[in-house]
């Protein structure tokens, strides 16, 4: 027998999952915690890049869990799906761009009011604005 | 011809809207390890920015470097960064063979003569062994200089081609050198790694894309974006390694548990590389999550240090009982280095933004 199959694995289970704490959550949270501080105080919005962050295996599901989830979700298709969901923490919204194959091509913390991707963008309401005009103007209206 | 065209108007000929090419430019600055607030400014370059010609010689190498790119390859965002420079030759992945990929690389140099972008992986033969290693009949030490001659940079892809790599390795049988050994003229800049992050070079790529300039280097020629700070600074085990938590062996308790792999040989701290943090296969893991310590292949000589498995410290003072020593002494230093590091990263976003 050739191929996988004729590797021996032994699989270990049932064990319990290692309740290391890598500590990259909290000083995260509190980073979010004076961010939203600053919206409320000036405004001034504010994105994280998490991709960028050093995170041990578990980290970013506890940084999720923390967050929770809040009352709005959207997805949009564009370059693939992306995730926009706000926390249970108003003001407080996680981006997920993942890619064609539905791996996760950025992650993104934006503390605002709402996220910029959320509003129609110009250039596309420019470009609808012509097609709408044009599909009138096919039917004859 | 192709190159001509803007990258604005190759994402427009893909059909994607501004929520998508927001999005694109959103991955793409954080690729290119810019902070968030630059998405707008990579948008405006990246609209305008006209496809440059990229040539690739793959010399004395193991087509590893390539391997690791093209399988990274998703088939939108980093894809379409691939999409927005015009690949005119690699011989490992273009239709064309024999004198006709010489042809075409012939055209696209003289007709970009002076502005392509020449990327080369693999250590270059020299000497009596030069003929050790040709394409097509030329040696590859003539071809790399002739490519040279019209590149407007070079980017070296992979720790072969930036320092020498495996093949230089004692008692390097060809007299292999690397090619900012050979070439002193040109801008140079080191993607290393064994293989590089993929990420690492597209960002290098997209950097050009978008400013039309090399981005800062450090003392080695390496990008500090991305080669700034070390492993060992950016590891997610250094909390153990502050708590005097270590691994003894690959399968003790430490290790299960996850602690720090120092005594096992790590070489985190005297490697400076993006893995920690953009990490392997789509952000899923890297070698010390996976438990393995680092080999330090993106440094100089990495393959003529000693042992992998030996602690740094011992290698150093040759005593293995010295590396609790050690630990205390490198994580002095480490939190120095990092310090420094941060701060050459932020005045290079500042020049940046400049």
């Amino acid at each position: 027998m050739s191929g996988l199959s004729g590797i021996g694995v032994k699989v270990e289970s049932g064990a319990a999952a290692p309740d290391e704490i890598y500590a990259n959550t909290l000083p995260l949270l509190h980073e979010i915690r004076h961010a939203l501080a600053r919206l409320v105080e000036s405004g001034e919005p504010t994105v994280i890049d998490i991709q960028s962050i050093p995170m041990g295996p578990g980290d970013m599901n506890r940084l999720m869990d923390a967050l929770g989830e809040g009352e709005v979700r959207a997805e949009f298709e564009a370059l693939g799906k992306t995730v926009i969901r706000e926390s249970r923490y108003g003001g407080v919204w996680i981006i997920e761009h993942l890619n064609g194959s539905g791996g996760v091509a950025g992650r993104f913390i934006e503390i605002t009011w709402v996220p910029s991707l959320l509003q129609a963008q110009r250039e596309d309401v420019e470009a609808g604005l012509e097609a709408l005009a044009d599909a009138l103007a096919a039917a004859g209206n | 011809m192709a190159a001509s065209k803007t990258v604005g108007d190759v994402l427009r000929a893909h059909g994607v809207s501004r929520r998508g090419f927001m999005k694109f430019c959103a991955a793409t600055a954080s690729m290119m390890a810019l902070p968030p607030s630059m998405v707008s400014t990579v948008a405006a370059a990246i609209e305008n920015a006209r496809r440059p010609s990229v040539i690739w010689l793959p010399f004395q190498e193991c087509t590893g470097c390539t391997e690791a790119i093209t399988r990274s390859h998703t088939p939108t965002l980093e894809g379409l960064i691939f999409d927005s420079i015009s690949l005119d030759y690699h011989h490992t992945l273009m239709a064309a063979s024999g004198q006709r990929a010489e042809d075409a690389m012939m055209q696209a140099m003289e007709e970009n003569y002076g502005n392509y972008l020449l990327l080369v992986d693999g250590s270059i033969p020299t000497e009596e062994f030069e003929s050790h290693s040709c394409t097509n009949g030329h040696t590859h030490l003539s071809m790399l200089k002739d490519a040279a001659t019209g590149a407007a940079a070079i980017v070296s892809v992979g720790t072969c081609a930036a320092y020498g790599g495996i093949p230089k390795a004692n008692p390097n049988p060809t007299k292999a050198r690397s090619v900012q050994d050979l070439i002193t003229d040109k801008p140079i800049i080191n993607v290393p790694g064994c293989p590089p992050v993929p990420t690492v070079l597209t960002g290098v790529l997209a950097h050009y894309l978008v400013f039309g300039t090399i981005p800062e280097l450090d003392p080695y020629g390496r990008p500090m974006a991305f080669f700034g700070q070390n492993i060992h600074d950016r590891c997610y085990r250094r909390p153990f390694y502050e708590r005097g938590q270590f691994a003894e062996t690959f399968d003790d308790e430490g290790a299960k548990k996850g602690y720090c792999l120092y005594k096992l040989g790590c070489k985190g701290p005297i490697t400076y590389n993006a893995c920690a943090t953009v990490r392997w296969n789509e952000g899923t893991s890297w070698p010390v999550q996976s438990g393995h310590g680092c080999l330090g292949c993106s440094e100089p000589d990495f393959w003529d240090k000693g042992s992998f498995y030996r602690p740094l410290s011992a290698a150093y003072w040759g005593d293995a009982r010295t590396v609790g020593i050690g630990a205390a002494a490198g994580a002095a230093a480490g939190l120095a280095a990092a310090a420094l590091a941060r701060g050459k990263q932020k005045k290079a976003q500042q020049e940046e933004k400049a």
